[in-house]
This record gives C-alpha cells, structure tokens and sequence, in this order.
C-alpha cells in the first residue's frame, strides 16, 4: 500500500476528500492476465470461409442447391448426354404439338420439335448471360463500390451520383430502351444481351460493396497495415477487399437467378436473343401462341428456368446465413 | 426540415439530369436514325427525310437536342409521335390506369408482406415460418409471366372468379388480377425483408427492456419491433413504385391492360424514339419522387435519423 498519499499533489481549487485515497495493486501473480496467458488453445484459428465452409456441409438447403447447380453446369455443358434428338434439325410439322411419344418423353412444341432435346440445349445461354452479367457487375460494380466507399469524400459523392442514375432506370426498362437502338437491334445474341444487363444490374452491387468496405475501412488491421507503411491501394486491395466480400458474394449468388429471370423476359417479349438462338426464354415466348392446346410446352423451359434460379437464389441464402457470424449464434 | 428538404430535392437534380441525358444519348446518338424507323425499309425521299429530322430537332447538334427536350418536358411539350398524336395526350390516357395498378399492387405487397413477414419473423423455425420461406423462394424464382399466365388461367378462365383481361375503363375490380400478379414478387421480397429485420430487432436490448417495463407484448410488437423493422421494408416499397410503374409491361402485356407498359412495348417494338423517350422520363421522375418520399419516411419512423 502507497504512504505518500498525505503528499499527493493537489488540483487547485477542486475539493479534497477528507479521507485517504488507497492504491491497490494487485500482485501479478493474481491477475487474469496470467490466466490468459497460460490458457492454450486446442483449436487451430479457422477463417471465417473454413468456418462457414464447415457450417455448410451440414445444410441441406446449401446441398440442394448446390447439387442443382452441378447439375445445371453439367447439362449446360453436355446437353448431348441428355438427349438423342436435335433439337433444330428433327423438327416434324407432323408432330406439331404431340403428346409424349416413345424417346420423346416430353412431348413436342408448336414446330414439332422435341420439347427435352430444347429445354437441354437452351440450358447453354441461360446461365452463361447469367454467369457472365454476374461476373461483369462483381467486378465493375465491386471496383466502384470499393473505390467510392475506401477512398470518401468528392470520389464517392461523385461515384455514388453515377450508381443513382443508373437505379434510377429499372433493369428491364433500361433493357428494353437499350435494345430498341438500331445497334443493338442489329447484334443481338448472347454477349451485348450480357453488356445490357451488366450496364443497368451494377449499381446494386456497388452500394453493398461500397457498405461493406466502410465497415472495414477503419478496421485495427487496416489500420495497422497503413502504419506499416503499406500505401492506400495496398490496404485496399490486400486487407479491406478481401475481408469485405462475403455480402458482396451473397448478392452475386441472388443477381445470378435474377439476370437468368431477366434474360427470359426479354425474350418472352420478344427483344432479347434472336429466334435462332435456343434458350429458355425464347421457347416459352413460341409456345406462348398455343398455351391453351399445348400448355407443356411452356411448362417444361418455365419448369427448367425456375429450377435453376431457385437452386442459385437458396445458395444465396445458404451462404447469407454461414457467411454471418451475427446470425448463425441466434 | 426546410433545408433538409431542399437539400434532398437539390441532390435528385443531378441523379433526374443524368438519367434522362443517359435516355437521350442511347436512343438518339448512337449509329443508327431515328428517322429510319418512320421510313421503313423502302426509305423515304430526302426531302421527306430533312423535314422529318428538322421536327423532331435531329438536325441540330446533340446538346441543342438535348435541351430542346428537356425545355420540352418543362412546358409539357413532349412533341407527337410517328401518327402526329401529342405524346402528353397519349401519356394523360394511359398514365392513370398504370398508377393504379401499380399502387394497387404496392398496397397489396405492402400489407401481405409486412404482416405475413411480422408473423413469420415472430415464429422464427416453426412450420408457419418454413411454409412461407419456400413459399417466397418460389414466387421470386418462377419469372412473373409464367405466374401470369397461370393465374389468368385458373382465376380467371377455369374459375371464372374475374375476368381474363381487362377493359379500356380498367376499373378497380378489373385490375385486381393484374395487380396481385405485378405485386407478387415484390410481395415475397417484402416478406423476407420484414421477416429478417423482425428477427434481428426482436434481440435488440430495447425490445427487452420494453418487456421488461411491463408493456403488454402487443405494444412490444406493434411500437417497438415493427417500426424498428420498417427502415429496409419501406426504402424496398419506394424504390419498387418505379420498378412496378415500368415493370408492368409484362403484366400489361398479358391481361391486355392499356396502361404505360403496353404503350411503351408498342413504341419499342415500332422504333418510336420519341415516345420512349417520353415514357421512360415519366417513369424515372416517379422513381426520383417516390425515393423523396421514402427519405422522408425515414425521419418519421426512426428519429435517430436527423434532418440535418
């Protein structure tokens, strides 16, 4: 116990208690600090992707979804496997509109076309517009969210007046004014259908990135980082980044049924891949003319279609709930 | 308040001049004239051609283009499409029926969602809660003109319980259909919104000292959960005026409704630059007033949020 507390100094003016102040120090051998330092760990440190990895194998929703998927990607790849028929060059006018027959399970569609041998081979440019609309917003919508969001002030005022113009415009209406432009209307197929649903789909992308790198920003490592004397960009690129993509993820998951949903509107209306492009859209826009004497063959591409969005949106959700440490412990 | 307002106001300047400019630009500089479009493929004589282009300002340059419009849009003279019909009458006929439809639609999912999400948000993991999580998985994933065309055939051609398309009059029990068609996959996002803003405010420490007061659960609920949760629900709803508004060509286009959707697929599909034009400013204007609207909102549900 301290004893000079009768010569302590004392604040001008501010009142002394009359009775002494006591210093207590504990002896080190008492602290929790030494408890802290003895205990050891059994566990090596998982990351949060070995931690939400872990936590998604035993999600029935993440492997069904994720099984589908396979599955979609495979049928893209390989749609002979699936089917014997052509799906073009066998058309029968004879068989327009038939019932299932033997080795055409599915029956035919208004041009007498295998409706299996279609919905197999449109698989294709389904999820490539899908996959590759989604790869163009991540990286452009992810560079501006990240730039606007690390960087503040006029750059992000700037940057996020850009996003508000382009959310200002729906994503099908923008699509659709995009393609009534004579050039547009001229080469349509499947990559400047992806460049329209990039150009209107990034400004989400970029405001959850741009959310989530402020939530980093002034994080202790990024912080400590920069006091290494790592520059601005490196600390963006090598520790905020990285440690700011799980949402970014979770949405590109959710936009990738969303951009295949899109493309098939377009279709449906008429403005998205030519006729002679297959895909699911397009097939549910023929059959649309005879829905009432051969509803099937709607059925089938819109049943192929909702699957396969409804397999990338549970993904989504699957990886919101591992990647979410907050919501996993309730 | 004043300055928050106008603050507001002032930054949907840029955001309205910007996207409109955007419109402008796509439609009517790109390689390719307009003028092409009204000839058709035998083409027109260039006398004819000059005089088209002088109405429609096409032969000034861009900028002078650009502002003839915009002092267009001011004056509400947005000049007459390719049969020389004004395009403010067109736009004054077709305009509220899709306003209609689309708030419709909006209350629609504004009231399902949010109660239907609240309920499921408060029995989070029972079966009620799982029920609806497929539920909305499903509405979200199947594309709205599948919906569409399944619902005009059991509601309306199997059932007989409405009509399967709607009349020029387009009165309220003709576009309930068509609205809970638009409404539904906005209904399943708003539901999920609500649900999971439920779930997470349902922890929160001032719900459990609103409990542990003494107030009755349903005070709780209503005053202390709901309003907290509303924030994403209503930026969601404000945001989807405008993406029903221009969404709706599709449901326009199924139950024959003759709203702005099915005029603007026309103009598309004719290569009226003009009167796209004209539609989509409409439909971003709406949008830019609806998010006004929605950051006023903010104000009134979270006081935190200060109008500074």
């Amino acid at each position: 116990m301290p004893e000079n507390t009768k010569n302590m100094p004392t604040v001008r003016g501010a009142k002394i208690s009359k009775y002494p102040i006591e210093h207590f120090v504990a002896d080190p051998e008492d602290t929790p600090i030494q408890a802290t330092d003895s205990a050891v760990s059994t566990e090596a440190p998982v990351s949060l992707w070995l931690e939400a990895w872990r936590n998604l194998r035993t999600q029935p929703l993440f492997l069904i979804s994720a099984f589908l998927i396979l599955a979609v990607i495979f049928v893209a790849l390989f749609p002979g496997l699936f089917t014997n028929e052509q799906p073009n060059a066998q058309c029968m006018l004879a068989n327009s509109d038939g019932g299932p027959a033997p080795g055409h399970p599915l029956g035919f569609t208004q041009q007498g076309c295998d409706i299996l041998a279609r919905v197999m081979y449109g698989t294709q440019s389904s999820l490539t517009i899908g996959l590759f609309a989604t790869l163009s917003i991540v990286v452009f919508g992810g560079t501006i969210g990240a730039v606007s969001g690390f960087f503040g002030g006029w750059v992000d005022a700037v940057l996020a007046r850009l996003g508000d113009i382009f959310f200002a415009l729906p994503l099908i209406l923008g699509a659709i004014v995009v393609v009534q432009i004579p050039f547009f209307r001229e080469n349509r197929n499947v990559w400047t259908i992806v460049l329209i649903l990039a150009a209107f789909g990034w400004p989400q992308i970029a405001r959850i990135t741009r959310a989530a790198v402020i939530e980093v920003r002034d994080a202790d490592f990024v912080i400590a980082a920069r006091s290494l004397g790592v520059s601005r960009t490196g600390a963006l690129v090598r520790h905020v980044i990285p440690n700011s993509l799980a949402p970014v993820i979770v949405i590109a998951t959710i936009s990738l049924g969303v951009f295949i949903v899109a493309e098939s509107t377009l279709s449906y209306l008429g403005i998205g891949l030519p006729p002679d492009v297959m895909s699911w859209g397009n097939d549910i826009f023929s059959a649309k003319s005879s829905l009432r004497s051969n509803p099937m063959a709607l059925f089938w591409p819109a049943l192929a279609l909702s699957l396969t969005v409804l397999s990338f949106i549970m993904l989504g959700d699957a990886l919101q709930d591992a990647l979410d440490p907050k919501a996993r412990k309730r | 308040m004043a300055r928050f307002l106008l603050r507001r106001f002032l930054q949907l300047i840029p955001v309205f001049l910007g996207a409109t400019l955007l419109i402008y630009f796509l439609v009517f500089s790109l390689p390719g004239d307009a003028t092409a479009a009204i000839c058709g493929e035998k083409g027109c004589t260039p006398a004819v051609e000059a005089a088209l282009r002088e109405q429609y300002n096409l032969d000034q340059p861009f900028w002078v283009q650009y502002f003839l419009y915009l002092k267009g849009i001011f004056t509400f003279d947005l000049g007459t499409n390719f049969a020389g019909q004004p395009i403010t009458d067109i736009l004054a006929r077709v305009f509220p029926t899709t306003a209609r439809l689309a708030i419709m639609a909006l209350v629609f999912e504004a009231v399902f969602g949010i109660v239907i999400g609240l309920i499921a948000g408060l029995k989070k993991g029972k079966l009620f809660d799982s029920t609806v999580l497929v539920f909305s998985l499903v509405v979200i994933a199947v594309p709205i003109f599948v919906l569409g065309f399944l619902m005009q055939f059991v509601v309306g051609v199997k059932l007989e319980w409405a009509n399967p398309t709607v009349s020029g009059d387009a009165t309220f029990t003709e576009l309930i259909l068509p609205a809970l068609v638009l409404g539904l996959v906005s209904f399943a996002y708003v539901l999920r919104l609500t649900r999971t803003a439920v779930i997470e405010n349902s922890g929160a420490d001032y719900v459990r000292t609103a409990t542990a007061k003494g107030l009755s659960s349903r005070r709780v609920v209503m005053v202390h959960v709901l309003r907290n949760s509303m924030i994403p629900v209503v930026t969601f709803l404000g945001a989807d005026l405008g993406a029903l508004m221009g969404g709706a060509i599709v449901t326009e286009g199924i139950f024959n409704v003759n709203g702005v959707g099915n005029t603007l697929y026309r103009a598309v599909l004719n290569g009226e630059a003009p009167v796209v034009v004209s539609i989509v400013t409409v439909l971003i204007v709406v949008f830019v007033l609806a998010n006004l609207l929605v950051d006023l909102l903010y104000a009134w549900l979270d006081p935190r949020i200060r109008y500074a």
